[in-house]
Protein backbone atom coordinates (compact mmCIF):
# COMPACT_ATOMS: atom_id res chain seq x y z
CA UNK A 1 0.00 0.00 0.00
CA UNK A 2 1.14 3.44 -1.00
CA UNK A 3 -0.17 6.76 0.63
CA UNK A 4 -0.96 8.82 -2.24
CA UNK A 5 -4.28 9.29 -1.58
CA UNK A 6 -6.85 9.26 1.05
CA UNK A 7 -7.75 5.88 2.69
CA UNK A 8 -10.69 5.49 4.68
CA UNK A 9 -12.85 2.83 6.50
CA UNK A 10 -14.52 2.16 10.15
CA UNK A 11 -15.14 -0.18 12.12
CA UNK A 12 -18.17 -0.95 14.12
CA UNK A 13 -17.91 -1.59 18.13
CA UNK A 14 -20.35 -3.18 20.69
CA UNK A 15 -20.97 -2.12 24.15
CA UNK A 16 -19.68 -4.82 26.73
CA UNK A 17 -18.00 -7.04 23.75
CA UNK A 18 -14.77 -7.08 26.32
CA UNK A 19 -14.02 -10.06 24.15
CA UNK A 20 -13.00 -8.06 21.08
CA UNK A 21 -11.94 -5.44 22.99
CA UNK A 22 -9.22 -3.54 21.22
CA UNK A 23 -10.42 -5.34 17.71
CA UNK A 24 -10.27 -2.39 15.92
CA UNK A 25 -7.42 -0.45 16.79
CA UNK A 26 -5.62 -3.55 16.01
CA UNK A 27 -6.89 -3.56 12.68
CA UNK A 28 -6.14 0.32 12.33
CA UNK A 29 -2.57 -0.13 13.56
CA UNK A 30 -2.11 -3.23 10.78
CA UNK A 31 -2.57 -0.83 8.09
CA UNK A 32 -1.13 2.21 9.81
CA UNK A 33 1.98 -0.51 9.47
CA UNK A 34 1.43 -1.49 5.52
CA UNK A 35 1.34 2.23 4.70
CA UNK A 36 5.03 2.31 6.49
CA UNK A 37 4.28 5.25 8.99
CA UNK A 38 6.76 5.65 11.50
CA UNK A 39 6.24 3.54 14.72
CA UNK A 40 5.83 5.84 17.19
CA UNK A 41 3.38 7.75 15.15
CA UNK A 42 1.45 4.49 15.07
CA UNK A 43 1.86 4.15 18.60
CA UNK A 44 0.33 7.17 19.30
CA UNK A 45 -2.75 6.78 16.79
CA UNK A 46 -3.87 3.26 18.13
CA UNK A 47 -3.12 4.25 22.17
CA UNK A 48 -5.61 6.88 21.80
CA UNK A 49 -7.80 4.97 19.85
CA UNK A 50 -7.51 1.87 21.51
CA UNK A 51 -8.87 4.49 24.27
CA UNK A 52 -11.51 5.73 22.63
CA UNK A 53 -12.49 2.40 21.50
CA UNK A 54 -12.41 0.57 24.92
CA UNK A 55 -14.78 3.81 26.46
CA UNK A 56 -17.09 2.72 23.84
CA UNK A 57 -17.27 -1.03 24.96
CA UNK A 58 -17.20 -0.12 28.64
CA UNK A 59 -20.08 3.05 28.52
CA UNK A 60 -21.99 2.81 25.39
CA UNK A 61 -24.57 0.79 23.22
CA UNK A 62 -22.45 0.82 20.14
CA UNK A 63 -20.40 3.14 18.58
CA UNK A 64 -18.26 3.49 15.24
CA UNK A 65 -14.76 4.19 14.47
CA UNK A 66 -14.07 6.14 11.27
CA UNK A 67 -10.62 6.29 10.11
CA UNK A 68 -8.83 8.12 7.25
CA UNK A 69 -4.94 8.69 6.26
CA UNK A 70 -3.40 11.22 4.29
CA UNK A 71 -0.44 12.07 3.70
CA UNK A 72 -0.15 14.68 6.25
CA UNK A 73 -2.13 13.16 9.17
CA UNK A 74 -4.15 10.23 10.96
CA UNK A 75 -8.03 11.12 11.59
CA UNK A 76 -9.95 8.79 13.78
CA UNK A 77 -13.50 9.37 14.36
CA UNK A 78 -15.60 7.31 17.30
CA UNK A 79 -18.82 8.24 18.04
CA UNK A 80 -20.67 6.28 20.15
CA UNK A 81 -24.78 6.26 21.32
CA UNK A 82 -24.31 5.85 24.90
CA UNK A 83 -25.16 7.66 28.33
CA UNK A 84 -23.08 10.59 27.67
CA UNK A 85 -20.56 13.07 29.54
CA UNK A 86 -22.13 15.66 31.67
CA UNK A 87 -19.37 16.83 32.76
CA UNK A 88 -16.75 17.00 30.41
CA UNK A 89 -14.03 19.28 32.19
CA UNK A 90 -14.67 16.80 35.38
CA UNK A 91 -14.31 13.72 32.83
CA UNK A 92 -10.97 14.79 31.43
CA UNK A 93 -9.29 15.23 35.10
CA UNK A 94 -6.82 11.96 35.32
CA UNK A 95 -8.31 9.45 37.97
CA UNK A 96 -11.73 10.51 37.22
CA UNK A 97 -13.82 7.57 36.03
CA UNK A 98 -17.67 6.03 35.81
CA UNK A 99 -16.78 2.71 35.35
CA UNK A 100 -18.68 0.20 37.61
CA UNK A 101 -16.31 -1.79 39.70
CA UNK A 102 -16.06 -5.16 38.22
CA UNK A 103 -14.51 -2.94 35.33
CA UNK A 104 -11.84 -1.42 37.44
CA UNK A 105 -11.27 -5.17 38.58
CA UNK A 106 -10.28 -5.72 34.70
CA UNK A 107 -7.63 -2.94 34.91
CA UNK A 108 -9.88 -0.77 33.02
CA UNK A 109 -11.95 2.50 34.36
CA UNK A 110 -8.90 3.97 36.22
CA UNK A 111 -9.43 7.39 34.91
CA UNK A 112 -7.11 7.59 32.65
CA UNK A 113 -8.14 7.17 29.03
CA UNK A 114 -9.65 10.65 27.48
CA UNK A 115 -6.39 12.12 28.97
CA UNK A 116 -4.38 9.38 27.17
CA UNK A 117 -5.90 10.52 24.15
CA UNK A 118 -5.36 14.04 24.73
CA UNK A 119 -1.86 13.27 25.37
CA UNK A 120 -1.12 11.42 22.10
CA UNK A 121 -3.30 12.83 19.63
CA UNK A 122 -1.96 16.21 18.33
CA UNK A 123 -5.94 17.12 18.18
CA UNK A 124 -8.31 16.03 20.61
CA UNK A 125 -12.01 17.38 20.20
CA UNK A 126 -14.66 16.08 22.39
CA UNK A 127 -18.07 16.65 22.15
CA UNK A 128 -21.02 14.75 23.89
CA UNK A 129 -24.99 14.80 24.10
CA UNK A 130 -26.29 13.17 27.54
CA UNK A 131 -28.81 10.62 26.72
CA UNK A 132 -28.03 10.69 23.11
CA UNK A 133 -23.88 9.87 22.79
CA UNK A 134 -20.62 11.29 22.70
CA UNK A 135 -18.05 11.96 19.94
CA UNK A 136 -14.31 12.12 19.79
CA UNK A 137 -11.87 13.49 17.34
CA UNK A 138 -8.49 12.58 17.09
CA UNK A 139 -5.63 14.06 14.90
CA UNK A 140 -2.27 12.62 14.45
CA UNK A 141 -0.06 14.52 12.34
CA UNK A 142 2.16 12.36 10.39
CA UNK A 143 5.30 14.39 9.84
CA UNK A 144 6.91 17.37 11.75
CA UNK A 145 6.15 20.55 10.75
CA UNK A 146 8.49 21.89 7.86
CA UNK A 147 8.94 18.57 6.97
CA UNK A 148 7.18 17.81 3.95
CA UNK B 1 18.51 -9.93 26.43
CA UNK B 2 16.29 -12.71 24.62
CA UNK B 3 13.07 -13.67 25.91
CA UNK B 4 13.93 -17.14 25.97
CA UNK B 5 16.83 -16.47 28.26
CA UNK B 6 14.73 -14.75 30.57
CA UNK B 7 12.25 -17.86 29.90
CA UNK B 8 14.92 -20.27 31.47
CA UNK B 9 16.59 -18.07 34.45
CA UNK B 10 13.07 -18.03 35.55
CA UNK B 11 12.01 -20.99 35.14
CA UNK B 12 8.89 -19.41 33.50
CA UNK B 13 5.95 -21.93 32.50
CA UNK B 14 5.66 -20.91 29.00
CA UNK B 15 1.91 -20.92 28.10
CA UNK B 16 2.22 -20.50 24.35
CA UNK B 17 5.21 -21.67 23.61
CA UNK B 18 6.01 -20.85 19.88
CA UNK B 19 7.74 -17.14 20.36
CA UNK B 20 11.18 -17.46 22.09
CA UNK B 21 13.60 -15.62 19.94
CA UNK B 22 12.46 -12.02 21.13
CA UNK B 23 14.58 -9.34 22.67
CA UNK B 24 13.38 -7.65 26.02
CA UNK B 25 14.19 -4.66 26.05
CA UNK B 26 12.87 -3.51 29.54
CA UNK B 27 9.84 -4.40 32.38
CA UNK B 28 6.58 -2.92 32.98
CA UNK B 29 4.95 -3.54 36.36
CA UNK B 30 1.21 -2.82 36.35
CA UNK B 31 -2.18 -3.89 36.71
CA UNK B 32 -4.08 -1.17 35.07
CA UNK B 33 -4.49 -1.59 31.37
CA UNK B 34 -4.61 2.50 30.49
CA UNK B 35 -1.34 2.76 32.37
CA UNK B 36 0.37 0.08 30.26
CA UNK B 37 -0.72 1.73 27.61
CA UNK B 38 0.37 5.63 28.29
CA UNK B 39 3.58 4.34 29.91
CA UNK B 40 5.22 1.12 29.06
CA UNK B 41 7.58 1.17 26.01
CA UNK B 42 7.75 -1.15 23.07
CA UNK B 43 9.80 -4.59 23.73
CA UNK B 44 9.26 -3.88 27.40
CA UNK B 45 8.30 -7.60 29.41
CA UNK B 46 5.03 -6.70 31.04
CA UNK B 47 4.31 -8.06 34.53
CA UNK B 48 0.67 -8.23 35.87
CA UNK B 49 -1.87 -10.37 37.53
CA UNK B 50 -4.29 -9.83 34.88
CA UNK B 51 -5.80 -12.70 33.18
CA UNK B 52 -8.54 -11.38 30.62
CA UNK B 53 -8.40 -10.97 26.90
CA UNK B 54 -8.22 -7.38 26.46
CA UNK B 55 -3.89 -8.13 28.01
CA UNK B 56 -3.40 -9.14 24.70
CA UNK B 57 -4.71 -6.49 22.76
CA UNK B 58 -2.70 -3.91 25.44
CA UNK B 59 0.72 -6.46 24.60
CA UNK B 60 -0.36 -6.27 20.76
CA UNK B 61 -0.50 -2.48 20.51
CA UNK B 62 2.19 -1.70 22.37
CA UNK B 63 4.34 -4.25 20.55
CA UNK B 64 5.56 -5.64 24.34
CA UNK B 65 7.82 -8.48 23.96
CA UNK B 66 5.90 -10.68 26.41
CA UNK B 67 3.70 -10.93 29.69
CA UNK B 68 4.36 -12.99 32.68
CA UNK B 69 1.45 -13.65 34.73
CA UNK B 70 2.09 -14.21 38.76
CA UNK B 71 0.78 -15.84 41.86
CA UNK B 72 0.25 -18.54 39.16
CA UNK B 73 -3.41 -17.41 38.04
CA UNK B 74 -4.74 -18.90 35.36
CA UNK B 75 -5.37 -17.19 31.86
CA UNK B 76 -9.06 -17.27 30.70
CA UNK B 77 -8.91 -19.62 27.54
CA UNK B 78 -10.24 -17.14 25.40
CA UNK B 79 -7.07 -15.35 26.51
CA UNK B 80 -4.49 -18.17 25.46
CA UNK B 81 -6.28 -18.46 21.76
CA UNK B 82 -6.10 -14.76 21.47
CA UNK B 83 -2.34 -14.34 22.28
CA UNK B 84 -1.84 -17.47 19.82
CA UNK B 85 -3.37 -16.01 16.57
CA UNK B 86 -1.62 -12.42 17.72
CA UNK B 87 1.87 -14.49 18.32
CA UNK B 88 2.09 -12.58 21.76
CA UNK B 89 4.19 -14.70 24.30
CA UNK B 90 2.75 -15.19 28.10
CA UNK B 91 4.58 -16.99 30.60
CA UNK B 92 3.10 -17.76 34.34
CA UNK B 93 5.00 -18.00 37.62
CA UNK B 94 3.93 -18.94 41.23
CA UNK B 95 6.43 -16.21 42.36
CA UNK B 96 4.51 -12.96 43.61
CA UNK B 97 4.51 -9.57 40.96
CA UNK B 98 7.29 -8.20 43.77
CA UNK B 99 9.47 -11.16 43.79
CA UNK B 100 9.38 -11.76 39.70
CA UNK B 101 10.42 -7.92 39.14
CA UNK B 102 13.03 -8.44 41.43
CA UNK B 103 14.92 -10.89 40.05
CA UNK B 104 14.24 -9.79 36.52
CA UNK B 105 15.57 -6.46 38.19
CA UNK B 106 18.63 -7.99 38.93
CA UNK B 107 19.09 -9.99 35.36
CA UNK B 108 18.73 -6.74 33.36
CA UNK B 109 20.73 -4.43 35.73
CA UNK B 110 22.92 -6.38 36.57
CA UNK B 111 23.06 -6.19 40.52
Amino acid sequence: MKLSETIEGSFSILGGDFARGGAASCELKSILEKLGLPEDIIQRATISAFEAEMNVIIHAIAGTMLYSVTPERIKIVVTDMGPGIPDIELAMQEGYSTAPEWVKEMGWGAGMGLPNMKKNADVFNIDSVVGEGTTVELIIYTQKRGES
Amino acid sequence: MKLNEIKRLLNLEDLIEDIQGRDVSGVYVSDLLSDVMANARPGDLWITLQTHVNIVAVASLKNLSAIIITNNRKPDDETIKKAREERIAIFRTPLSTFEIAGRLYRILKGD
